[in-house]
């Protein structure tokens, strides 16, 4: 019972992270169709110029508070984000707007490796440590263990999530996103720059990204050129798996996957033991006594592996995610 | 002819996914008309309208509204200025409530106050709709998305109103009450153009009309004289000569 709740509150910190990733995805997919493949390229852009900004500051004006340092990393990091993804969107993705789906999709797939070699060159190929200015004290919710830390990922994540569902439903912008996701031709009669609304739908997923970037280097500990990598497609795994296009599939995908993921690593190890067939063989009855009854064929670093296999199900058996309805009909 | 033109096409000519489905017409609506354009299927009519609207490109030729050249220009920018559109098939954005539709035909305004008028003064034009203010617009029957499609439309508060089949696809009491409807909006001196299959209603309720076959205007003038004469009377109006 204590694992599985740790498992839980592990997931929904990572599930919280991965739905504000996820967002960036179905938002834009949900208006233009594309899937945004350096969506997770901006995610670790966001960690790297955070992570930059506040070593920077540590280093010169140790003097300033953490929170400080913190908001100050995070608002240039959103800055920075956000450009990357407004320039993106203007300079290779509009001008293949009308054309074959399969040329954005390859462009967003460069865009993404572009991204990657930039953060190579600008940040080299080390993994870096993101220096702990939180110091983690857990708290003990029914014998499981969550640390400040942790809280605060999952609060701020629900707020933010809170906040962009009062823009969607509730704005002008917002409810003219929806529209222009439904029609752009009609909307662009109703006298919707639609050129704006796909702008604002990049823009907004890019600050999200930021902060999930921060979020997610501060709970590792670590930042690589490569971390958008993974993060992202499960992020879009996240998004498939609510319906891609639906805001609040997105969220229910982000924080399901990363309690699928969690309760897969806190259990494969148990799940896997093969010392119940001990009897089989004389050497791994001798290994089980060794390890203390546990011989596992599978340890929590197959963790990774859950998300994809989610993606597969879906895929097969409810492509159109958990709440979506129409994928097929976006030609 | 005493009203300035608020709307004149010249030589247009627009294709159409590869078809030169618009080749080279001249179209004038007047401030303060009721002008229609009918012809059968496939003779250009939307064409000519997605064409005004910016929504396929013109090929050749000129479009003037309000005294400036908007040929080409986008569909957003021509709102701004006054010149809406209700699109073939209506063109509701379902998954949005009639509200969020109507504030949606407002968007090219800023003035909240007024605009909050202008949706009560729409419910009282279509009391049907105020019923079902919250409900999503795809829970309408054809009929009331015709409606709300129109005063989505008026919303921008238009000078110029393009129309384009409004009575497609409807029960014929549902089409009485658009043309009616129609009426209403024009009298409150809206300019509107008017593309109609059925060519009988739309004479009947316009000043004046244009005939286009494959791609050219073929007749205009005054609907009267067009409903009386025994070319439309015949190729549109089903009746022997």
């Amino acid at each position: 019972m204590e694992t599985f709740l740790q498992q839980i509150i592990n997931g929904l910190t990572l599930g919280s992270v991965y739905a504000l990733v996820a967002l960036g995805y179905t938002m834009v997919y949900g208006i233009i169709g594309l899937i945004n493949f350096a969506h997770g390229e901006v995610v670790m852009i966001g960690a790297m110029v955070a992570l930059s900004v506040i070593t920077g500051l540590l280093g010169s004006h140790a003097s300033l508070p953490a929170v400080v340092i913190i908001l100050a990393g995070l608002f240039v990091a959103i800055l920075v984000c956000v450009a990357i993804a407004y320039s993106m969107e203007k300079i290779a993705y509009r001008p293949l707007r009308s054309a074959p789906r399969l040329a954005p999709l390859i462009t967003a797939i460069g865009m993404s490796i572009v991204l990657q070699n930039v953060a190579l060159m600008v940040w080299g190929r080390n993994y870096r440590t993101f220096p702990t200015l939180i110091t983690p004290t857990p708290h003990i919710i029914f014998g499981a263990a969550m640390t400040d830390l942790q809280m605060l990922i999952v609060v701020l994540a629900a707020l933010l999530m809170g906040g962009l569902v009062l823009i969607v439903q509730r704005t002008r912008l917002g409810i003219a996103m929806r529209a222009t996701a439904q029609n752009p031709q009609v909307a662009g009669l109703m006298g919707i720059d639609i050129n704006v609304i796909i702008s604002a739908a990049f823009v907004i997923g890019a600050a999200l990204a930021a902060v999930a970037g921060l979020m997610v280097m501060a709970y590792y500990g670590i930042a690589h050129y490569y971390m958008g990598f993974l993060l992202g497609l499960k992020a879009f795994t996240a998004a498939v798996l609510g319906g891609i296009g639906n805001l609040a599939g997105a969220m229910l995908g982000g924080l399901l996957l990363g309690i699928i993921e969690a309760l897969g690593a806190g259990y494969i190890g148990d799940v896997s033991n093969v010392c119940g067939l001990s009897s089989l063989s004389d050497a791994l009855q001798q290994k089980c006594a060794d390890n203390d009854g546990q011989v596992s064929l599978f340890g929590s670093n197959y963790q990774d592996v859950f998300a994809f296999f989610v993606l597969i199900l879906v895929l097969i058996f409810r492509p159109s995610g958990l709440l979506g309805e129409r994928v097929a009909d976006r030609a | 002819m005493a009203a300035p033109a608020l709307l004149e096409l010249t030589r247009l000519e627009v294709a159409y996914g590869g078809i030169h489905a618009v080749k080279g017409i001249d179209l004038i609506v007047r401030q303060g008309e009721l002008v229609c354009l009918i012809g059968a299927n496939g003779a250009g009519k939307t064409t000519t309208l997605k064409g005004i609207t910016g929504l396929q490109p013109v090929k050749a030729g000129k479009i003037v509204y309000d005294g400036a050249d908007v040929t080409g220009k986008p569909a957003f920018q021509l709102v701004r200025k006054g010149l809406s559109m209700v699109p073939e098939g209506r063109g509701v954005f379902g998954a949005l409530t009639i509200e969020e539709n109507l504030a949606m035909g407002a968007y090219s305004r800023r003035d909240r106050v007024a605009i909050k008028q202008d949706i009560e003064r729409v419910f009282g034009l279509f009391p049907r709709l105020k019923e079902r203010r919250k409900q999503t617009a795809g829970t309408l029957s054809g009929g009331e998305q015709q409606m709300l499609a129109m005063a989505r439309a008026i919303m921008s508060r238009p000078k110029l109103l393009l129309l384009d089949e409004p009575s497609m696809g409807l029960a014929p009491l549902m089409v009485q009450k658009v043309f009616e409807t129609i009426l209403t909006i024009a009298a409150e001196g809206v300019t509107i153009l008017l593309i109609e299959q059925n060519a009988k209603l739309a004479l009947e309720v316009s000043h004046r009309g244009y005939v286009m076959e494959s791609g050219t205007i073929t007749l205009s003038g005054d609907a009267r004289q067009l409903l009386s004469d025994p070319k439309v009377r015949e190729a549109y109006l089903g009746e022997a000569v």
